[in-house]
This record gives C-alpha cells, sequence and structure tokens, in this order.
C-alpha cells in the first residue's frame, strides 16, 4: 500500500487527464490519480505557506536594510551574525526570557508530571470536574488568562509588584496543562503488562517506579518539557499583562514593530529556529539508533 | 498482588480489591496528594481570576483613588457601545480563520497520514519546526513577503485578485499589507498547526484498508472519503476546529503587525483600556468577561451540534 503511492507521483508528468483509458487499466480510476497529485500539489503548497516565514527570517537576518526597518531586501552583510547584541538589550531580554522560560518549565513539568500520574494511575473522586480544570487553560483565550490575572494582581499585590514573578506564576499556569496532557500520552501508551512483569519478579513498588515506570515515561516527560520551555519562552499576550516593567524578548519584538526592527531580531530568531531544529534532529537520530539496536 | 497490577493500568481499571490494608489506604490518598499542587495553582491563578475579572467589571473609580465595588452593570453596556465593532471583527476573523485553516489544514493532514509512507514523522516535523522560533518574528515576516514590491502582491494584481478582494473590502487598493486579508492570512499562518494536528491524529488511526474496503463496494473516492474517512476524522476536526477558534478570537497580535486602524480587534481595545487608560479598567475587565462568555456560548453549542462529547 505504500509502496503503491509513493511511486504514484513519481509517474506524474506523462499523462495528464487524457490518458484516462491508459490510468483506468491500473488498479487505481483516473479520478484516483488527479486526485493524489492534487493532493499532492495541495501539501506541498500549504508546506511552502508553512515554511516561507522562516524561509524569510533567515534570508533577512544576512541584510543590510536602509532605515530603521528590516523589512526589505538590501545588501548582503554578515553585520548582524557578528553583533547580535549590539543592539538595545536585546541579549538582555533574550536572557530574561531564556531565564523565565527555565523557571516556569521546571515548575510546570514537576507540578504537570504529578498530576499527570494521578489521573492516568488513581480512580478517584471529581475525575471529570479534576479533568475539566486541567483542560480549560488549553481551551481559554490567552488574552482572557492575561487580563484575568491583571485583575487578580492588581486587586491583591498592587501594579507595583509586576515583574519577574508574576509573569513566571502565570506561564506555570498556561503550561502546565499541556505538560500533563503531553505525560498522560505517554503514560496512557505505556504497555502495563511490564509494571506488571516487575512486580511478578519481586520488584517493590519503588523499584518498579524507579526502574521500570519512571524511565519508560521520562521521553514524555522531556517531549513535555521542552514543549512547556518553547511556550514560555515564545509566550507575547498573557507576559504582557503581568509584565510589569519587565521586558522579555516576545515584549521587545513587539514593541520594536512600532520604534525600529533591527537586523538582530532575524539572527536570534534564527538562532532559535536552528537549535531548535538541530535538537529535533538528534531526537530521530537518537530514536532511529534505538529501535534499530533494539 | 494481580490486584495491586491492575490498579496501575489503564483509566478503566477495577477499583482496588484485596491486598494489604496499609498501602491501599496510602494508595487512596496519594492521588490527591500528587493533584494537590496543581490544581491549587490553576484555582488560584486560574479560576480566582476569573472570579476577580467579573467583580472588577462592575466597579467604578481610578487608578488613583482606587476602585469600589459598586455594582455599575453599566461598564458592560458602555464597554459594548464603544467596542462592539471591534467585537464583531474579531469573530468574524477568527472565522475566516478557522475555515480558512481547515482548507489548508485538511489536504495536508490527510496528505501526511495517508501518503506520507515512511516520512511521516518528518513531515509533522515540518509542521511543527516553524513554531520553534519566534511566531512575532515570523508574523514580521508576513511585511516582507507581502509589500508591495514582492512577488506575491505583483502576481496577485496581475491576476487582478487585489481588484476583487478590494471591491469587498478585504484588501486596500493594490496593497495586501494592513489590510483585513493580511490580519486573517497572518492568523491562518499561525493556527494552522493547530489544526493540523489534532486533525492528522485522528486521520493515522483511521485503517487505510477502509479506503479499499470503500472502493471495493463501488464507492467513488469522493464518496468514500465523505462517508467513511470525514467521519471517522470527526473528532480530530472538532478539535482542530476549537484549537484554532478560540485562541483566534483573542489574538490581537497580527491585527497589530499586519492590520491598519480599521482592523483594530477586541484584544486591541481591552490591551488599550487595561494598560493605556487608567480610567479602563471596569471598561477592559468588563470587556474580557463579555469576550469569555461569547466564546464559551459559541464552543458550546458547536460541540453540541458536532455531538462529540469525549473531547475533554
Amino acid at each position: 500500500m505504500a509502496a503503491l503511492t509513493s511511486t504514484a507521483p513519481a509517474r506524474s508528468g506523462s499523462s495528464a487527464g487524457t490518458g484516462a483509458g491508459k490510468a483506468a487499466a491500473r488498479r487505481r480510476g483516473p479520478i484516483e490519480w488527479v486526485r493524489a497529485h492534487v493532493l499532492a500539489t495541495t501539501a506541498v503548497l500549504v508546506f511552502v505557506f508553512l515554511l516561507a516565514p522562516n524561509a524569510v527570517m533567515l534570508v533577512m537576518s544576512f541584510n543590510a536594510p536602509i532605515g530603521k526597518y528590516n523589512y526589505i531586501w538590501h545588501q548582503f552583510s554578515t553585520d548582524a551574525w557578528r553583533h547580535p547584541c549590539q543592539v538595545g538589550d536585546i541579549c538582555q531580554h533574550m536572557g530574561l526570557s531564556l531565564e523565565i522560560g527555565v523557571v516556569a518549565m521546571i515548575g510546570s513539568t514537576v507540578l504537570g508530571t504529578m498530576a499527570a500520574f494521578a489521573m492516568s494511575r488513581h480512580r478517584f473522586r471529581a475525575r471529570t470536574g479534576v479533568n475539566l480544570l486541567l483542560f480549560l487553560p488549553m481551551a481559554a483565550p490567552e488574552i482572557i488568562m492575561g487580563a484575568t490575572l491583571l485583575t487578580l494582581f492588581y486587586s491583591t499585590i498592587g501594579s507595583g509588584s509586576l515583574g519577574f514573578w508574576t509573569i513566571t506564576v502565570g506561564h506555570v499556569m498556561f503550561c502546565l496543562s499541556y505538560v500533563v496532557v503531553t505525560v498522560k500520552s505517554r503514560l496512557a501508551g505505556m504497555d502495563p503488562m511490564l509494571e506488571k512483569a516487575a512486580q511478578d519478579l519481586y520488584a517493590t513498588p519503588r523499584q518498579t517506579f524507579m526502574k521500570v515506570t519512571l524511565p519508560l515515561v521520562a521521553p514524555g516527560i522531556a517531549a513535555a518539557a521542552l514543549l512547556a520551555f518553547a511556550l514560555s519562552i515564545d509566550d507575547y499576550i498573557v507576559t504582557a499583562y503581568t509584565k510589569g516593567n519587565e521586558v522579555t524578548f516576545p515584549v521587545y519584538v513587539y514593541g520594536a514593530v512600532q520604534r525600529s526592527v533591527p537586523t538582530q531580531i532575524d539572527v536570534i530568531g534564527s538562532m532559535m529556529l536552528l537549535v531548535s531544529m538541530a535538537g529535533i534532529a538528534g531526537m530521530l537520530v537518537v530514536g532511529r539508533l534505538r529501535t534499530r539496536r533494539r | 498482588m494481580s490486584a495491586q497490577a491492575a490498579n496501575l493500568g489503564a483509566p478503566p481499571a477495577p477499583p482496588p480489591a484485596a491486598g494489604p490494608e496499609a498501602p491501599r489506604r496510602r494508595r487512596n490518598r496519594l492521588p490527591y496528594l500528587l493533584l494537590a499542587p496543581a490544581l491549587l495553582w490553576l484555582i488560584v491563578f486560574f479560576v480566582v481570576p476569573i472570579f476577580t475579572s467579573v467583580s472588577a467589571s462592575v466597579q467604578e473609580g481610578s487608578l488613583d483613588n482606587g476602585y469600589t465595588l459598586t455594582w455599575r452593570w453599566a461598564n458592560f453596556s458602555d464597554g459594548w457601545a464603544q467596542y462592539h465593532m471591534q467585537f464583531g471583527r474579531s469573530f468574524l476573523y477568527a472565522f475566516l480563520c478557522t475555515i480558512f485553516c481547515l482548507l489548508l489544514g485538511y489536504p495536508l493532514a490527510y496528505f501526511i497520514a495517508f501518503k506520507g509512507g515512511r516520512w511521516k514523522t518528518l513531515l509533522m516535523a515540518l509542521v511543527i519546526v516553524p513554531s520553534f522560533t519566534s511566531f512575532l518574528i515570523r508574523t514580521i515576516a508576513w511585511k516582507t513577503i507581502l509589500s508591495d514590491n514582492g512577488i506575491v502582491v505583483h502576481v496577485l494584481n496581475d491576476l487582478h485578485i487585489t481588484d476583487l478582494t478590494s471591491a469587498i473590502g478585504f484588501t486596500v487598493g493594490d496593497h495586501v499589507l494592513a489590510s483585513p486579508a493580511a490580519v486573517v492570512c497572518g492568523m491562518v499562518y499561525n493556527f494552522l498547526p493547530f489544526t493540523v494536528l489534532p486533525l492528522y491524529t485522528s486521520l493515522e488511526k483511521i485503517d487505510p484498508r477502509l479506503h479499499e474496503a470503500g472502493t471495493d463496494l463501488y464507492c467513488s473516492p469522493w464518496s468514500t472519503w465523505r462517508r467513511v474517512t470525514l467521519p471517522l476524522s470527526m473528532p480530530g476536526l472538532v478539535g482542530g476546529t476549537l484549537l484554532t477558534f478560540i485562541p483566534a478570537v483573542g489574538d490581537y497580535v497580527n491585527a497589530q503587525l499586519l492590520g491598519n486602524p480599521n482592523t483594530v480587534v477586541i484584544g486591541q481595545s481591552i490591551e488599550h483600556e487595561f494598560l493605556q487608560d487608567s480610567t479602563g479598567y471596569p471598561i477592559a475587565s468588563a470587556l474580557s468577561v463579555l469576550l469569555m462568555a461569547v466564546t464559551l456560548i459559541i464552543v458550546l453549542l458547536y460541540v453540541r451540534k458536532a455531538g462529540t462529547e469525549d473531547l475533554l
């Protein structure tokens, strides 16, 4: 099945809609053949749509723009790559984002993993209600979370205390649900027989957990942590409401559109992209090596 | 021993029957202990704020003199009178965004799920990888792509598509930037992965042999899709549209970065009232409560209509 479909695009070109008779001789009809190509073309175009901004960002990071806005291509230059921190406090803003990202990642991963274990391993009262509460933050528009958090902070600690910790608190809040979902799905996909086997072999519950369960869930926890980190450093809307006078990288970029968009913004964006692409590629390679070894 | 193991299994596990007394009692308290920190966090920073917000929406006062609860329901009518256009735009753009995301996302998810073969993982990674750099930078990149000297605008002008879209007010003259079209384009771009991921998950579960069965039963590919694939992908479709529509309603980054003064959405108004206007705090709260309520009603109606209750 897979072999048959993967060769279909290769047979293109030779016959368009007119080669219907020939195509009908094949097991699949002409409509199916045309549809396969329409589908492939659409998929390619959608991929172009999805990836174009990243390509533009990479290209524009080598631009020497005229004026303050790096929107139009002018001249090749590696200046921005050689001096990524030269503009304003751009690297301090990135540093703040990374700090918040790490703290929010740790917080939400610890809380979320615990909750995920409780949700998938235990039956208890109010399960449905808890499920709903864990799901809601994912379904709420970000602006609602940001605006309501701001009213909470206004009415309790006052607007003067907004800063690093209020941002982090908000980030942990909206990352939590994603962590729970990610770890829960890993737990659900686990073969319960493995734990049963460990217990049959006289492992104590603690040993079973440390030697069997945890290693099996670890990839899920790692993925959840990465997701939380990515969500946190990329967040603008919730941060905008809880930031006080702090300026994270997204807040800086958002404000830059009104003042000036230096090439360095594209450089830092490209660095983020390259690092995460290398990470994904590394994980895929490691995963492939592992399955091959088995 | 076996009862204990069964207790570790998947959700529909039988209640712990036999077993040593002490560990059972501990296990019964364990889930609450594990859940408590996360739940407490969500209650304090997600549920309580909603109530403070509702309370703030009927308060009166100013930043200097403080706010007092006066049950001033007029905040809602004032907010509506002043910002109903922005409300309308938010929902219109979110609706259009959801439709376009489906039109682009369904074929893509279908292609990856059924024609991806061994490239499936890589193709799905390609859908996600763009999101690993700042979405603001990627949104700003659309300013370059849609600029007046760019290829896209030239092609659209040569094909007279901009004439058509300008006639219905979606673009302004020969330009694409700073128009509703640019805003919706940015939104579709930003939310497309949220449509594709759930769709892919439910399409990927479908056995391809069902397609062969459809063909064997003299179903045309189109009716195979309509009668077999589409119903089976409904959970993903409902999930995907929700994951797109809900954040799209509250999104104002695209409108801010790619729009013009005539594309102001409710998010911008709320931010303006909250952060720039010293007396706007109650109005802004009223606006966000209203936004929350309307979104919730639409989502509930949609979920009831789509008939998928096992979404949670």
